[in-house]
């Protein structure tokens, strides 16, 4: 089978696969949502619940359209949807795409800062710690990424805040820019960016490193390397070339595997640090049970994990002839 | 490799040049408010700053450091016309876009605060409007549908431009997130999650403010917005009592305590036997130990609470008070003589009935978490047994009727302002409204006297004799009312603190912050 082949025939099953998994999602939100004791009006007039009357919360609700059956309320939605309609989210007083599409650049600007770092020093580091096995250079890495997979996101957060913004004083503690700035600008960015990018690739990464560790371990016992050793190639080659080259097949499958991980990594992180982006909106449209805003967030991370996988089984097809010879996809 | 350094060295240059400061004013000239929490919208039609503490826009009248109305938008303050209200617009008012205000963007923002559509979080306080007519260019009729005194107190209302929100989804407009007012400061940018940026309206028709740039930063975390203020990122900011107290006697920042109408107190269920008996409520009343409250709990940041109009405004009566410190001695009189003996475990008792009810409270609001507890434990001192529950607002909701609750209430605006809906028998068990069924015909009378009365001295003697009638039957135990602490980098002039209302983001001692001058 051809390369262009596999992939259309992935391609097509995947999408054949994902319209089914989105419309359970989404009406598995839906039913959970209206199981939710929370009241979405009371929600959305916060205080001012406590002094609005009874009929303008009815005539609110009625507006809204929650006072008809689910299954009405789901297909409008879905109706809207098909149409390029998100609705307005009731606690930003905006449209949904309008919120979503001002945020979404800030998290993946994170997310995808994040995974660069991840993917260098995860890399980089497993292949070190390999390379000199037992070593006390080996001990510290696999010993702090241990650590740091069994400590959660959050708390690695704040102590990086504690050190870094709090006693060293030397990066910002949240927020996109500092907080007497008017105007965005790249250099500020940059400056906040650092402590969100390094936490979130540093809590993601210890799989990673462990993983590589592993793998380069098992490669360097391998016929091919001794050969390469044999032949007189330079460490280096022999090392980057041959060993790790072989070792990070699989690791392609293991990345799109762990892309949800990285979106709630990410929704922490960013409220941590006060992010402004879409992660951390979803925990405020969760709280607020603001309705068409969270149904629009669910789907997009629904896509983002499909998606990764996707790109992930691709590049396998790719990088390994056998899974096009034998048709695996 | 070397293509790899040559990128990186281009991609840290092109950082270094856009972080050279682009065009920025002089540090003196910008002001960073810390705020607790994001502004839900910047829209007053959708319920942004209705009492008139926005920056950005204007109503028709403003308020006074002493809470009287003063001419804003609106020429002078006028007279209260039975059902309708005429005022004449000031001449020569733009906003921010150069366009000029006229009464049909006046009565464009009252009728769409008016439209059930726009689902406005605040259309309830407007109910008393029928429909907001603009005759000519200058002048606006408000046409009530019954005569209602306190509609001045309503005219505080931003104005928003029609021309820009006409014809449009309120709740999706542009508008709501790049507003334009009349007000002493323009929009310039919203980051959100983070800050609103604002610049001072140089051709603003009550003068130009002296602070040229200001910034709303929003820091929800008390000790965040407490050691940003300590390393000077703001240069003032509201905090909790116990946060400030690390302010206190610094150099170079001034903590001022404002007083509020923001009462806490236990609002108690009429129809129920224990609740439903006066010589409870009076005994719990004398009970409480409202000074041990305001020292320990608010850490000094409060007053005592009797009644539910606040003292230091015009309405409230000053026969109305108690002693901050517990009478138990009078409260037991009170429960053994309506036959409330004490049983074998302490705990009073009357035709085989316990002195036993439950107390409410916000699961989440740890202010009212430690009143609840604090009244239990005055009520066991007398043989009242109170069972504090920590419930879900949706959990509360259905048991009012029934259960005791700490609420909180509170306008310094007018006497009308909530009093209504909470004493007056037609509202009883709507919602949060008189959520105890408490029924008093000439309460009931006052209140309807009282809001259809124009004439001051006439309306002051009403309100008095509520609150006398209130205080006597005690449907509520007020405990304490809340002030706000504010910490304020300089010396200004021009701070006027005001009796304020609950909410207090940009309203409270900001409200005025166009006529802040730097002391010289």
């Amino acid at each position: 089978m051809s390369l262009a082949g596999a992939l259309a025939r992935l391609v097509a099953w995947r999408l054949a696969f994902v319209v089914p998994l989105l419309l359970v999602v989404t009406a598995a939100m839906f039913a959970l949502a209206k199981a939710s004791p929370f009241d979405p009006v009371r929600q959305y007039l916060g205080e001012r619940a406590l002094v609005t009357s009874p009929e303008i919360r009815e005539q609110i609700r009625a507006n809204w359209g929650l006072d008809r059956p689910l299954a009405e309320q789901y297909l409008t939605w879905l109706g809207n949807l098909l149409t390029g309609d998100l609705g307005e989210s009731r606690s930003f007083h905006r449209p949904v795409a309008e919120v979503i599409g001002e945020r979404l650049g800030w998290t993946m600007l994170v997310t995808g800062a994040a995974i660069v770092l991840m993917l260098a020093a995860g890399l980089v580091l497993g292949t070190i710690a390999a390379y000199r096995q037992g070593s006390w250079a080996d001990r510290l890495i696999t010993g702090v990424a241990y650590a740091s997979e069994a400590a959660p996101v959050f708390w690695i957060g704040l102590i990086a805040i504690w050190i870094f913004s709090v006693t060293l004083g030397w990066l910002p503690a949240g927020g996109l820019t500092d907080a007497g700035s008017a105007t965005v600008t790249v250099g500020e960015v940059a400056r906040h960016m650092i402590l969100p990018v390094a936490v979130l690739a540093f809590s993601q990464s210890s799989w990673l490193v462990l993983f590589v560790r592993e793998s380069v371990i098992g490669a360097l016992r391998e016929d091919f390397v001794i050969g390469a050793r044999a032949r007189g190639l330079r460490e280096r080659t022999v090392l980057a070339g041959h060993a790790l080259r072989s070792a990070l097949l699989p690791f392609l499958t293991l990345l799109g595997a762990r892309i949800p991980e990285l979106v709630t990594g990410a929704i922490l992180v960013e409220s941590v640090f006060s992010w402004p982006g879409v992660a951390g909106t979803a925990v405020r449209a969760a709280l607020a049970v603001d309705f068409p805003l969270l149904a629009a967030l669910t789907l997009l991370a629904t896509v983002a994990v499909v998606l990764g996988n996707l790109v992930a089984d691709a590049a396998y097809v790719i990088a390994d002839p056998r899974t096009r010879v034998l048709g695996v996809s | 490799m070397k293509r790899v350094w040559a990128l990186a060295v281009a991609v840290l240059g092109l950082l270094a040049a856009c972080s050279a400061p682009v065009d920025a004013p002089a540090e003196d000239d910008t002001f960073v408010i810390g705020l607790s929490s994001e502004f839900d919208t910047l829209n007053p039609v959708l319920g942004h700053a209705p009492d008139g503490g926005s920056p950005l826009f204007d109503g028709l009248v403003s308020r006074a450091a002493d809470l009287s109305l003063r001419p804003a938008l609106a020429r002078e303050v006028p007279e209260v016309n039975g059902t309708t209200v005429t005022f004449r617009l000031r001449e020569g008012v733009t906003f921010h876009d150069g366009t000029p205000l006229t009464s049909e963007d006046v009565a464009f923002t009252y009728n769409a605060v008016l439209d059930p559509a726009n689902n406005s979080t605040i259309r309830g306080d407007y109910a008393a409007i029928e429909k907001v007519e603009a005759p000519d260019p200058q002048t606006v009729v408000f046409h009530l549908k019954h005569p209602y005194a306190p509609i001045l107190q309503r005219a505080t209302l931003g104005i928003v431009p029609k021309r820009l929100l006409e014809g449009q989804r309120l709740d999706a407009a542009a508008f709501n997130t790049r507003p334009v007012g009349t007000g002493p400061y323009r929009f310039v940018s919203w980051t959100p999650g983070d800050k609103i940026v604002l610049e001072a309206n140089e051709s603003y028709w009550g003068g130009a403010p002296e602070i040229k740039r200001l910034v709303l930063a929003f820091v929800p975390d008390d000790n965040a917005r407490a050691t940003r203020m300590a390393a000077g990122e703001l240069d003032a900011t509201v905090l909790p009592p116990k946060a400030a107290a690390r302010f206190e006697n610094q150099g170079g920042v001034t903590v001022h305590r404002v007083p509020s109408a923001d009462y806490r107190g236990v609002m108690f269920p009429m129809k129920r036997p224990v609740t439903g008996d006066a010589a409870i409520r009076k005994a719990l009343n004398l009970a409480i130990d409202r000074s041990a409250m305001v020292n320990t709990i608010l850490a000094g940041a409060g007053d005592p609470a009797f009644g539910p109009i606040a003292p230091g405004t015009t309405w409230h009566n000053p026969a109305v008070t108690g002693s901050a410190t517990p009478d138990r001695e009078a409260a037991v009189r009170i429960l053994e003589e309506a036959g409330w003996t004490p049983g074998p475990d302490g705990i009073r008792v009357k035709d085989g009935t316990p002195a036993r009810f439950t107390l409410m409270y916000p699961a989440g609001d740890s202010l009212r978490k430690e009143l609840a507890l604090a009244v239990a434990s005055d009520a066991k001192r007398i043989g009242i047994d109170v069972r504090p529950a920590g419930l879900d607002w949706d959990a509360i909701e259905p048991r009012m009727a029934k259960d005791a609750l700490i609420m909180g209430y509170g306008s310094p605006y007018d006497p009308d302002f909530v009093n209504y809906e909470l004493f007056h028998s037609s509202y009883a068990g709507q919602g949060f409204f008189n959520p105890g069924h408490f029924d008093d015909p000439r309460v009931d009378e006052l209140l309807e006297q009282g809001r259809a009365t124009a004439d001051e001295k006439e309306r002051k003697r009403i309100y008095d004799e509520f609150q006398q009638r209130i205080h006597d039957q005690a449907p509520w135990a007020y405990l304490v009312y809340l002030k706000h602490v504010y910490v304020i980098r300089g010396e200004w002039t021009g701070i006027e603190p005001a009796v304020e209302a609950h909410e207090h983001a940009t309203g409270g001692l900001f409200r005025n912050i166009h006529q802040w001058k730097r002391a010289a």
